[in-house]
């Protein structure tokens, strides 16, 4: 049952993502992405990460995927080629990197469904059946200094973006 | 019965590969970020797996932090591409090469 929705979960991210490269309007991209996000909840939900799952459709699908197809309306793209002159240098280097993946992967995945040795083994502790709380008590304790700093990091970034996108600053403010 | 971590591997690989390729032959600046989007939803998809198969929590504040860090990567990123746009009235990376020796 729950290979099921794995399957459909995973069939749906892998689907969406390849349509957000391959599509050529920018807005139908984002809206992929939009798809995708939303599956990537789901699998969140299938893995007992029920917190993350809802920040996934918050802070992604409601704020950074709304600030993309802003700024693509803003911008007024029109439909133009869709890849590179150099594509075919990134080709060479991309099909290297798709000949390694799919090695690492298959000697990965031929160890069978069990436990293979290049996996940690599964721990048999009991899931928290408060993920949130769960969360917040690690966030809060073991966690603070980063939490700390991921605030310095998002505060840098605003200021970033509002210096970045104003028309003329500290040009003639008089 | 449940779903062996290796199939949450091969699905991450597989969107993060994609993601790449993007990155790499998009000329649309906007679809080169979307790119990127991609493959940080892909490392993501792997921590919460493993973090759900080693019952520890810090895959998923991990995660977390890596939505922080996403958050504002869009917010600079986009800020970039209005000040290009701005300066150039277009978004394709080949016209961008005021940093090419």
């Amino acid at each position: 049952m729950s290979l099921l929705f794995f399957g459909y979960f995973a069939g749906m991210i892998v689907a969406t993502s390849v349509l957000v490269v391959a599509l050529r309007n920018p807005v139908y991209s984002a809206l992929c992405l939009l798809i995708m996000f939303f599956h990537v909840a789901g699998l969140f939900v299938t893995l007992h990460a029920e917190f993350l799952a809802a920040v996934q459709i918050i802070v992604y699908a409601g704020a950074i995927l709304v600030l993309y197809l802003f700024v693509v309306m803003l911008l007024n793209v029109k439909q133009d080629d869709r890849y590179h002159s150099q594509w075919r240098i990134a080709g060479f280097v991309c099909i290297p990197l798709l000949i390694e993946a799919l090695m690492l992967l298959s000697g990965g995945a031929g160890r069978g469904p069990t436990d293979g040795r290049g996996f940690p083994m599964q721990a048999q502790e009991a899931i928290p059946t408060n993920n949130t709380l769960a969360i917040g008590e690690k966030l809060y304790s073991t966690y603070l200094f980063p939490f700390e700093v991921a605030s310095l990091v998002l505060l840098v970034a605003m200021i970033g973006a509002i210096v970045l996108a104003k028309r003329d600053i500290g040009g003639d403010e008089t | 019965m449940t779903v062996p971590i290796s199939y949450y591997l091969i699905l991450s690989g597989i969107v993060f590969l994609t993601g790449m390729v993007g990155v790499l032959i998009r000329r649309n600046i906007i679809a080169i970020l979307l790119s990127v989007e991609l493959m940080l939803n892909a490392t993501n998809i792997n921590f919460v797996a493993f973090s759900d198969h080693l019952r520890d929590l810090g895959g998923q504040v991990f995660v977390f932090f890596a939505l922080t860090v996403a958050a504002a990567e869009v917010a600079v990123g986009l800020a970039i591409i209005i000040a290009l746009h701005r300066s150039r009235s277009t978004i394709n990376v080949e016209e961008f090469n005021l940093l090419k020796w």
